[in-house]
């Protein structure tokens, strides 16, 4: 089962491979990772996937809060989570299947951002079910190549991860 | 104005550091420069014993043991010593030498990423990049490694950085890392739950680990089971909590353990696990323990309470602090039907059958036990010598020290010259293999160099004895790059390094070997024959 993982970090040189090292030692299997600084400009925010089991979960967090640099550790559970993920995606597309492709795009919802004499790129802000969908839309097209960031995600509603007040 | 390097040695003297283990190099050398005569260095002959020795100081001393390395090769050969403290929770401060900030990562002469390297296996590390990050990383370092769970902490600190000076330098009086905050009081819900739990057991048995010494909780462990009449058992790492001779001690578990030690933890109806992991060694198979018995563990790492094991109460937090509370709200008495089964179990071991033709280790550790003074260190290495020192040396007030998480060959002689560096009073034995020896045996110039006294008992077989007795039982005796042809003479070694020594070939010339070794306080080395063919247990 996929759990969304939120970690606050200190935002300093080396964090990332202290959490990603510990991955890989204790034999965890990360889905995704995205990293990026927060409204503190001290604390960056990682948003992990993982695949595991309650045990595998209770222990990331466990060992996650081990490491010095972690301030806190916080499982998103998934109906009370929004989350997205951003994607870039160059398919291959002569002049006469641009409308087809618009129209996906249209559907979708995703946007035009980049269009050569071969190809047409998409940008897609969406969650990773949705993400699978428009691939598989686009599959027949050949997708030429595709940039995710992996999933960030927030709480619902008015709760924070962590307040330092 | 200050030099890094400088800041560096006054944070040790603010520290209370009297003594350090290290060897130097080209990147280090700042730092060697303004040594002070307040911090005596022991000059080691390999890196990795500088974090042994380090180790074993810090175990004997209770304070925070510190090594130092120069950048590239002495950093890397620190590695093991690392690991092997990382493994059993000793505070250690390692402090490595690193090329000029301004060559980092263009792989220049004795460059070697060691906090990359170490990363798995310390508690945390730091690489400064400014002179004036450097009196609170190196405040911060000995209390992260001297706090919570303890552990390891790497500084590697560039040339540059230590040559840099700064106008002023305040060594910071606390330390405020707000991602770190130890829980040390144990929720006082769980004590009541722990406490009731108990009052209802009727085969109540304690598990002990070496986390008992790490949060000072000797005595409050021996006053809870006295208390409670609850009979103890423990691992490796937690040989000594109680004397041997105690009614309520039943030795130690595991694939190695006593087998009263085990029938007990598996006929338990409650366990309570103490500053114990839980590894493999230990509890072989923890799930079934859990499906007889409920269990309680005690641990300051929340990490480990559930790791291994199902828990049923777990406690986290400072074993001394949360086995005071448990005393206070408990008036509990275990049913003395129960102590007596396993009575009755123990006194059921088989004596000792002398040899004539070799030294019988078994009867050997027994016999050191009993002439060593009460309050003496044995510090055993690795491999068969471990098991044998583990199950007969009878503790009384002193210490048991051994490499029990990693399993370090090489430990016991660089451990003990920390730890008769840190109770110079107080006798200290090594005992090791003949494999182990040839390892560290270099130290023997440390302990010569410097005047430390340790006494060294080598288990001599020409063999790998632990790894023989694997081949035999699980590889169909295929004997495969065990045997040591080609060893020294290990009298001759010693007498080139112009220490005392002494071949004993059966257990009346071991005898008084012991007592000639323990006759005064000069180093010593004891050479004791031993069948290739006894087993460990």
């Amino acid at each position: 089962m996929k759990h969304t993982i939120s970690v606050l970090v200190e935002n300093q040189a080396g964090v990332l491979s202290k959490v990603a090292g510990l991955f890989s030692r204790r034999g965890f299997n990360i889905d995704s990772l995205a990293v990026g600084v927060t409204d503190d400009p001290t604390i960056s925010r990682m948003t992990i996937v993982v695949n595991g089991d309650d045990y595998i979960v209770e222990q990331i967090t466990k060992q996650l809060n081990k490491l010095i640099p972690v301030i806190k550790v916080k499982t998103l559970p998934e109906n009370e989570q929004i989350s997205r993920e951003l994607s870039l995606i160059k398919v291959a597309c002569t002049a006469s299947q641009r409308g087809e492709i618009m129209k996906i795009a249209e559907l979708m919802k995703a946007q035009i951002i980049d269009v050569t004499d071969r190809t047409i790129t998409l940008q897609f802000a969406d969650t990773a079910e949705r993400t699978e969908t428009l691939e598989m839309l686009l599959r027949p097209y050949t997708i030429r190549e595709i940039v995710r960031t992996g999933i960030i995600a927030i709480e619902k509603g008015s709760t924070i991860a962590y307040n330092p007040k | 104005m200050i030099t890094g390097a400088q800041i560096m040695v006054k944070a040790l003297e603010k520290e209370n550091v009297s003594v350090i283990f290290g060897y130097p190099g080209a990147a280090i050398c700042p730092f060697y420069d303004s040594l002070s005569s307040s911090i005596s260095h022991i000059l080691v002959r390999q890196e990795q014993n500088a974090a042994h020795a380090a180790n074993g100081y810090a175990r004997i001393s209770g304070k925070v043991g510190v090594c130092v390395a120069t950048s590239g090769p002495g950093a890397t050969n620190l590695i093991t010593g690392i690991a092997t403290a990382y493994m059993d929770s000793i505070p250690l401060v390692a402090i490595t030498g690193q090329v000029r900030s301004d060559l980092i990562g263009r792989d220049v002469f004795q460059e070697a990423d060691i906090t990359g390297a170490t990363e798995p296996f310390v508690k945390h590390s730091y690489l400064v990049k400014k002179v004036e990050d450097l009196p609170r990383i190196m405040k911060e370092a000995f209390y992260i490694a001297n706090s919570g769970r303890k552990g390891p902490v790497l500084i590697d600190i560039p040339e540059d950085i230590q040559k840099k000076s700064m106008p002023d330098f305040d060594y910071p009086e606390s330390v405020k890392i707000r991602s770190y905050n130890p829980t040390v009081d144990g929720h006082a819900l769980q004590i009541k739950r722990a406490v009731e739990a108990i009052a209802k057991a009727e085969r109540p048995l304690i598990c002990a680990g070496g986390g008992i010494f790490c949060a000072n909780a000797q005595e409050q462990l021996r006053a809870f089971a006295e208390k409670c009449n609850i009979p103890v058992v423990v691992t490796m790492m937690g040989i000594g909590v109680l004397p041997t001779n105690h009614d309520l001690f039943f030795g130690m578990v595991g694939t190695h353990g006593k087998s009263t030690a085990n029938k007990a933890i598996h006929n338990a109806d409650l366990v309570i696990l103490i500053g114990a992991r839980v590894a493999n060694r230990s509890v072989s198979s923890p799930n079934r323990i859990a499906d007889n018995a409920k269990i309680i563990h005690i641990d300051v790492d929340p990490a480990e309470i559930g790791k291994n094991m199902p828990v049923t109460i777990p406690i986290v937090g400072d074993a001394r602090l949360i086995l005071q509370g448990v005393i206070e709200k408990s008036d509990y008495k275990a049913p003395d039907s129960w102590l007596d089964t396993l009575r009755d179990l123990r006194s059921k071991a088989k004596p000792y059958n002398d040899r004539c033709d070799f030294v019988n280790p078994k009867l050997f550790m027994c016999r050191l036990s009993q002439h060593m003074e009460p309050d003496g260190t044995l510090v055993a290495d690795v491999g068969q010598n471990q098991i044998w020192s583990a199950n007969h040396f009878e503790i009384r007030e002193g210490r048991f020290l051994t490499s029990g998480g990693m399993g370090t060959m090489g430990y016991s002689i660089p451990a003990a010259i920390g730890a008769k560096i840190a109770s110079p009073d107080k006798q200290v034995v090594a005992v090791c293999g003949d494999g182990a020896f040839q390892m560290s045996m270099c130290e023997l110039a440390t302990a010569r160099q410097h005047n430390v006294p340790v006494k060294i008992v080598i288990m001599q077989n020409n063999h790998l004895g632990m790894v023989c007795e694997l081949q035999n039982k699980h590889y169909n005796c295929n004997r495969v790059a065990v045997c040591l042809d080609g060893s020294p003479d290990f009298t001759t070694i010693a007498k080139a390094y112009g220490i005392r020594a002494r071949t004993a070939s059966n257990d009346q010339e071991a005898e008084s070997a012991i007592k000639e070794m323990l006759s005064d306080n000069e180093p010593y080395i004891l050479i004791c024959k031993v069948c290739p063919d006894e087993s460990s247990i």
